[in-house]
């Protein structure tokens, strides 16, 4: 097998992931019309960092709303097969999304960014200012 | 095709090695479509996260293996606060029931997903044959 050397790294990241598996951070913000696409959502720093699968769909078949503290992922995934060939196997689904993911922190919806890039959707969501911890002095 | 479908996460499966690996890291089998068509074999899998680069791809003995490294540089300095999804590399054979031109395989990726395109050698394609 060629997946020798970052082992180490992948096999501490997939237990990371396995730890805050469903964790309560999130609990019941997702409200949304459907569970698709799955998300993964990373604390780098004072930000938030959300990473979601979404192999084949294309750019601009992807809708990104943000308002406050809430991020809505929309769009469609469209899969074509040819005329005249015989399918051996069909796996791969495809249809129309919609996910609302609200967060329990400000964010500062003019700085997002999004990234799209090898089927995954990146969205870089800071903290607003207001909403970072302050140092208070004790006087 | 019907567009009003609604799309709904498929579970991971986990790849089932005759070999175990000595460190317990999960690879992940993608899912694949397939279909034939008179000269070729169209394999077409999702793996999400891997770069052009990071795929191999080969047939040996009848038996295609495609595996996808995935990249771990962008996860560092992470901390997973909320996951639904599990990562890892991706890898995935199948015994191939026409004979393919191995020199002549054209492999696509785009936004995560691998086109594979196999030629069969011309002793494996159909023929018609005349009764006289």
């Amino acid at each position: 097998m060629m997946f020798a050397d970052p082992f180490d790294a992948l096999f501490n990241l997939q237990r990371a992931l396995d730890g805050r598996l469903a964790s309560e951070w999130l609990h019941d913000q997702t409200a949304s019309q459907g569970p698709f696409p799955p998300i993964n959502v990373f604390q780098h720093g004072d930000d938030i960092l959300a990473i979601i699968e979404l192999p084949g769909v294309e750019k601009g078949n992807l809708e990104i709303q943000a308002k406050e503290n809430t991020i809505r992922i929309a769009g469609k995934k469209a899969i074509s097969y040819p005329e005249g060939a015989s399918v051996h196997r069909r796996e791969r689904t495809f249809g129309e999304f919609d996910r609302t993911l609200s967060l329990p922190v400000q964010l500062d919806a003019d700085r997002i960014k999004a990234e799209y890039r090898d089927g995954i959707l990146a969205l870089h969501l800071p903290r607003s200012e207001r909403d970072k911890p302050r140092n208070i002095k004790v006087g | 095709m019907t567009s009003a479908q609604e799309l709904q996460v498929q579970k991971k499966r986990e790849l089932e090695n005759k070999e175990e690996t000595t460190i317990p890291v999960r690879i992940f089998v993608p899912v694949a479509d397939i279909y034939e068509a008179e000269n070729d074999l169209t394999v077409i899998m999702e793996m999400p996260g891997v770069d052009k680069s990071n795929v191999d791809i080969s047939v040996e003995d009848g038996v295609l293996n495609v595996e996808g490294r995935l990249d771990l540089t962008k996860y560092q300095g992470l901390q997973p606060l909320y996951t639904e999804y599990n990562i890892g590399h991706y890898s995935r054979s199948f015994r191939l029931s026409s004979k393919i031109d191995q020199n002549k395989i054209a492999a696509e990726m785009k936004d995560g997903v691998l086109s594979l395109k196999l030629p069969k050698v011309q002793e494996a394609k159909p023929r018609s044959i005349q009764v006289s």
